[in-house]
């Protein structure tokens, strides 16, 4: 710990890496609280896996055919908004299984990365740090297309916090009261893409879904409301992430890993305090 | 046609094959209280729908204020069944009372005029005091009142209920049937209700629904009749007052009244 507190003056890798987490940590708060209180976590998963494929596409055009600006952040997102947008037409429709066509672009989009990952020389550490993250090698260009996603989260989840919340706790009174319901939920999809791909820079695509949910599953034990539990969940991503790479640092765990790990032995802490706190204080929560 | 609010003319609905409703004649007038009653499957929620203007009838007309449903949905407060929503979703009452005025604006946070109107819609049903306990620290009675509150802010002249007593005990369906009398005062209410017995004792008219669906007045049943209504038995009433509530499958046979509006 204290050669990671030392570390992290001199080294400007390791400060990028606590900005980034910040970054990430704003969107994870913000979105996680809503993926989380409308169980909409498979369909994070979906997505997340899919950014796979933008990845692998992106990383071989950069690679084999020289298209420098096409990076791997850049493929992921493109891909994340149109597995989001498939996701939203399919769910809309009703028509299909929703859990079948999730699955569908969940292997999918994993297929497709692998096999341009592996079409591409020098795969195998572009691989790891796509599964499992590596936010230690995060530069500035990434840092700057982080801050570029976050604002545009931040920004609409402002102007449109009321909408959300409302389609996603009654959608059939948003319909009647003339809302939108379909435009917001496609866009909220959106965001939660964008989310993922944000995560994935600190943890992989693999373990995303930990990073997304945890932090708001552990606020919404304590917080009665959707923002205070989004104010909470981001300190707790935020805590998390830099403890995490901390904790990993001296050594040389991974630090995706790591934060998880930390995410995770917390949020059933919060279970088990709670359980704990009810077990010995038999006061009706209602007085 | 002043006095009418809800006119059903020669409707009838159909999910894919399955007919729903059939035939459906019914006018509702304006400042009734009218229970909607009938079996399970009837097709009651269905009519709510058909009035809401969420579903279209595949034959005939509905008019809400003689005009289409999905026109008039401003003036329709509705206050869903309670397992429509998720009760561990963290919103307080007020904001779940704000969702009703959710329309109002484009973008950003509730005008403060949004907000004195949902705290007076909180006064209105006896909720004020509980305007920030979350929504799973509510008890059944309150989280109902809490919806009527968010059918009411937004001023409706028509207020629908589906089984708003479904999930409260006999003391909590009193108060708010006793708030249901209050507000008809000043607006026509629609109750679907499963309680045939309670709802025959607040509503001014019934509305039996089972395929077909006919009005009769309260006041206009017979005391003989009613008691053998309170002991379950329907068909006494029915034939009295042609309200063939017993008797669907007849009234299946019967060849649609109302042009084609859809397939």
């Amino acid at each position: 710990m204290s050669l990671f507190w030392e570390h992290l003056v001199n080294h400007t890798f390791l400060q990028y890496a606590i900005v980034g987490g910040l970054l990430a940590s704003l969107a994870c708060g913000v979105v996680g609280s809503f993926v989380v209180a409308r169980r909409a976590t498979y369909v994070a998963g979906a997505i997340a896996h899919c950014v796979l494929g933008g990845m692998g596409a992106a990383r071989y055009l950069q690679r084999v055919h020289d298209i420098e600006w096409m990076t791997p952040l850049l493929g992921a997102t493109v891909a994340a908004v149109i597995a989001a947008l498939i996701v939203a037409a399919v769910t809309a429709s009703g028509r299909q299984r929703e859990d079948t066509v999730l699955s569908a672009i969940w292997a999918i989009g994993m297929a497709v990365g692998i096999s341009f990952i592996t079409a591409t020389p020098g795969y195998y550490e572009d691989l790891m740090s796509y599964l499992f993250g590596n936010i230690l090698m995060i530069g500035t260009a990434d840092l700057q297309h982080m801050a570029v996603l976050d604002a545009v989260i931040v920004i609409l989840m402002l102007l449109f916090y009321d909408k959300f919340l409302v389609i996603s706790f009654q959608p059939e009174l948003a319909k009647l009261r003339g809302i939108r319901v379909r435009a917001y939920h496609t866009l909220l999809l959106v965001l939660i893409s964008l989310t993922v791909v944000l995560l994935t820079q600190v943890v992989g695509l693999v373990m995303v879904i930990a990073l997304l949910t945890l932090p708001a599953a552990t606020a919404l034990h304590f917080a009665q409301r959707l923002w205070i539990a989004m104010l909470i969940a981001t300190s707790l991503c935020f805590l998390f992430t830099v403890s995490g790479i901390a904790l990993s640092y001296g050594p040389e765990l991974p630090a995706g890993a790591t934060v998880i790990q930390v995410a995770g032995g917390t949020y059933l802490l919060a279970i088990a305090s709670k359980w704990l706190w009810k077990k010995f204080n038999k006061i009706d929560q209602r007085h | 046609m002043d006095n009418v609010v809800i006119q059903f003319r020669d409707v009838c609905f159909a999910y894919d094959q399955q007919e729903v409703l059939h035939n459906i004649d019914l006018s509702i007038p304006n400042k009734s209280l009218v229970g909607v009653v009938g079996p399970n499957g009837g097709g009651k929620t269905t009519l709510v729908k058909l009035t809401l203007g969420l579903l279209k009838p595949s034959r005939g007309t509905v008019k809400v204020f003689d005009e289409a449903p999905e026109r008039r949905r401003h003036s329709i407060g509705y206050v869903p069944q309670h397992l429509s929503f998720d009760p561990e979703f963290p919103v307080s009452a007020l904001d779940v009372v704000l969702m009703g005025r959710a329309d109002r604006h484009w973008f950003g946070p509730y005008r403060r005029r949004d907000r004195i109107k949902a705290v007076e819609a909180l006064e209105r049903v006896n909720l004020a005091h509980l305007s920030h306990r979350s929504l799973a620290h509510l008890s059944g009675g309150e989280r109902q009142r809490a919806l009527i509150a968010q059918a009411l802010v937004s001023d409706p002249e028509l207020l629908i209920l589906d089984e708003p007593t479904a999930n409260v005990d006999t003391n909590v369906e009193h108060q708010i049937y006793e708030l249901l009398h209050e507000l008809n005062k000043q607006m026509t209410i629609v109750v679907v209700s499963h309680n045939l017995n309670v709802v025959t004792r607040h509503a001014s008219h019934l509305a039996c629904v089972n395929r077909s669906a006919s009005l009769v007045r309260v006041d206009e049943i017979t005391e003989g009749q009613l008691s053998a209504f309170h002991r379950g038995d329907m068909t006494v009433i029915q034939h009295a007052q042609d309200c063939h509530v017993h008797d669907a499958s007849s009234v299946m046979c019967e060849p649609h009244h109302g042009k084609e509006t859809r397939l």
